[in-house]
């Protein structure tokens, strides 16, 4: 497993969905405190789906490209969806990742998981009451 | 200076299918053979513990111990009952802070540490500062990445009881003018406390000529064991000091409610000593007094001045510290634009060329860089030029790849 699969250098080299939304229903920002990786993370909602996203931040490739890589999964996506949704399957969309750099790769996961949680735990802009069930 | 490499079996080894070129040994160098024989043969032969026994192994354990101090001890200039054998220069720090702390530091003191200082020579002082009420001060640094003498003048006052520095920057690669931070500390009555861990390992180090009062290194950035490390003290200073930890041979008498303390250095070795390490330390150090620090020095400076060059000549490298050699022990620090150090690192590692990339336990100073992190390339007695050289060429494909 090469670290860096044409994928990780391509979504680095073109970064997707990166600057802001001039009015996202979520706005949240995540880091990797020991590397300096800041990530920020903007959703528009709309019946429970996520609508539109934007990234920003600096980091390394393996974080950055992550992140691109990352809000092409998640648009379009129920956020019921993306509550259950497990980081391996970002690790193997990026096509497997080496041990040392896991927490690069996750801070994107890591940043939605806050974004989800700051929209609260079920129910708002018409997610369903059963979301989780 | 002779060709070193069939001494250090790792050097042999493969990473990722090509030769290891190590480049980390700012971090903790790799070790001779005679260093890992000197050690096995100790616990082999002659294994016991130190001043208890009355019986040969004892003894023999003991003299191979105190031989070790006495290498250790000509080795920076010093006499051996200056020579305290510690854990490595953390620890060194920490006790130091502690018992000098207890002795001379009272509220409203003041203690100078710089903006280059590993965290191992800042923390200590600030935790010191924090429990006796005194107040920690830091010296900048120029633009050239040295250390600002003026404003070192500037805060030396008659409340300065502690000046702390680093001899060489493990980031900047800075040599700090010790003799004259010494001249200007005492003129002000204070002691000067200096962090050898990057200078001894790499250069002739005389404590009489540096003029300082304290001296702090580590055994496993010198060829020798982990584990083992000197806190190197002027005798009347160590004297004067209360001990930092408590028991064993440190001890004179004891009664339920008291006790006194033993003759330096005892009084600041705590518990069973690390042994076999400070044993492996003195086989490190007759290693490098036979290739001759002058030579290793000399080695060096043609390695960084080697990579210096190379970075200098790359547009998308920029270079941390001094850009002349001789003004530089053997790291270098650097970053490619827009790209981040641990990607360097990763990318260097797949053609087995291991870098450091972080912050070095050094915040304070990659705040006043600018940056969040670096990339550091630092040498020792058994890399080459054609690893240099690979290294400069394996920097240009990590540009290819990442660069935008
Ligand atoms: C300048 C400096 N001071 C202190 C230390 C700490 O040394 P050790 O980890 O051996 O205690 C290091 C090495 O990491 C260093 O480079």
């Amino acid at each position: 497993m090469s670290p860096y699969e044409d994928l990780i250098i391509e979504h680095w080299r073109n970064p997707r969905n990166k600057g802001t939304l001039p009015d996202p229903d979520v706005d949240v920002t995540e880091a990797n405190v020991p590397c300096g990786d800041v990530l920020r993370l903007q959703l528009k909602v709309r019946d429970g789906a996520v609508e539109d996203v934007r990234f920003d931040g600096r980091g390394c490739a393996i974080s950055m490209a992550s992140a691109s890589l990352f809000t092409e999964m998640i648009k379009g996506k129920k956020l019921e969806e993306l509550r259950v949704m497990r980081e391996e399957e970002l690790l193997e969309a990026l096509g497997g990742v080496i041990k040392p750099r896991l927490k690069c790769a996750l801070l994107p996961y890591r940043t939605l998981q806050k974004a989800l949680a700051s929209l609260g735990p079920r129910a708002r802009k018409g997610e369903s009451e059963t979301a989780r069930s | 200076m002779r060709n070193v490499r069939s001494d250090f079996p790792i050097l042999g080894r493969e990473i990722n299918g090509r030769p290891l070129i190590y480049l980390d040994s700012a971090a903790t160098s790799q070790k001779p053979r005679q260093v890992v024989e000197a050690v096995a043969r100790f616990y082999r032969e002659a294994n016991a513990n130190v001043h208890r026994g009355l019986y040969v192994l004892s003894v023999e354990a003991t003299e191979l111990y105190e031989g070790a101090r006495k290498k250790v001890a000509a080795f920076i200039g010093a006499s051996p009952e200056e020579v305290i054998f510690t854990r490595g220069t953390t620890e060194s720090l920490n006790a130091l802070a502690y018992s000098l702390g207890e002795a001379r530091v009272g509220p409203g003191d003041e203690i100078l540490v710089t903006a280059m200082e590993h965290h191992a020579n800042l923390v200590p002082w600030q935790l010191l500062a924090r429990r006796k009420g005194a107040r920690l001060l830091a010296v900048g640094i120029t633009p050239e990445g040295e250390l600002d003498l003026g404003d070192l003048e500037d805060k030396l006052s008659d409340r300065t009881r502690v000046v702390a520095v680093t001899h060489v920057s493990n980031v900047l690669g800075t040599v700090n003018p010790i003799p004259e931070i010494s001249r200007m500390t005492h003129e002000a009555g204070a002691v000067v406390v200096v962090d050898a861990a990057q200078s001894v390992p790499h250069m002739r180090v005389d404590v009489q000529e540096l003029g300082c009062d304290f001296l702090a290194f580590s055994g496993h950035k010198m060829l020798g064991p982990t584990g083992v490390g000197v806190l190197w003290g002027r005798r009347e200073l160590l004297e004067g000091i209360p001990p930092f930890l408590t028991g064993g041979e440190m001890i004179r008498e004891v009664w339920i409610d008291r006790a006194t303390w033993n003759d330096i250095p005892y009084k600041f070795e705590a518990g069973t000593p690390p042994i076999a390490q400070a044993v492996g330390l003195g086989a490190a150090v007759d290693y490098l007094v036979e290739l001759g620090m002058e030579e290793v020095r000399r080695h060096e400076e043609e390695l960084v001045g080697k990579a210096l060059e190379g970075l200098l000549s790359r547009d998308y490298v920029e270079i941390y510290g001094p850009k002349d050699p001789a003004r530089r022990g053997g790291v270098v620090a650097f970053n490619l634009r827009g790209i981040h150090p641990h990607d360097v690192a990763t990318l260097l590692d797949q053609e087995g060329i291991a870098i450091r990339a972080g912050h070095h336990c050094a915040q304070p100073l990659h705040r006043l860089l600018g940056v969040p992190a670096s990339c550091r390339v630092s040498v020792y007695v058994y890399n080459t030029v054609d690893e240099i050289e690979a290294f400069l060429d394996a920097l240009d494909r990590v540009w290819e790849s990442l660069g935008r």
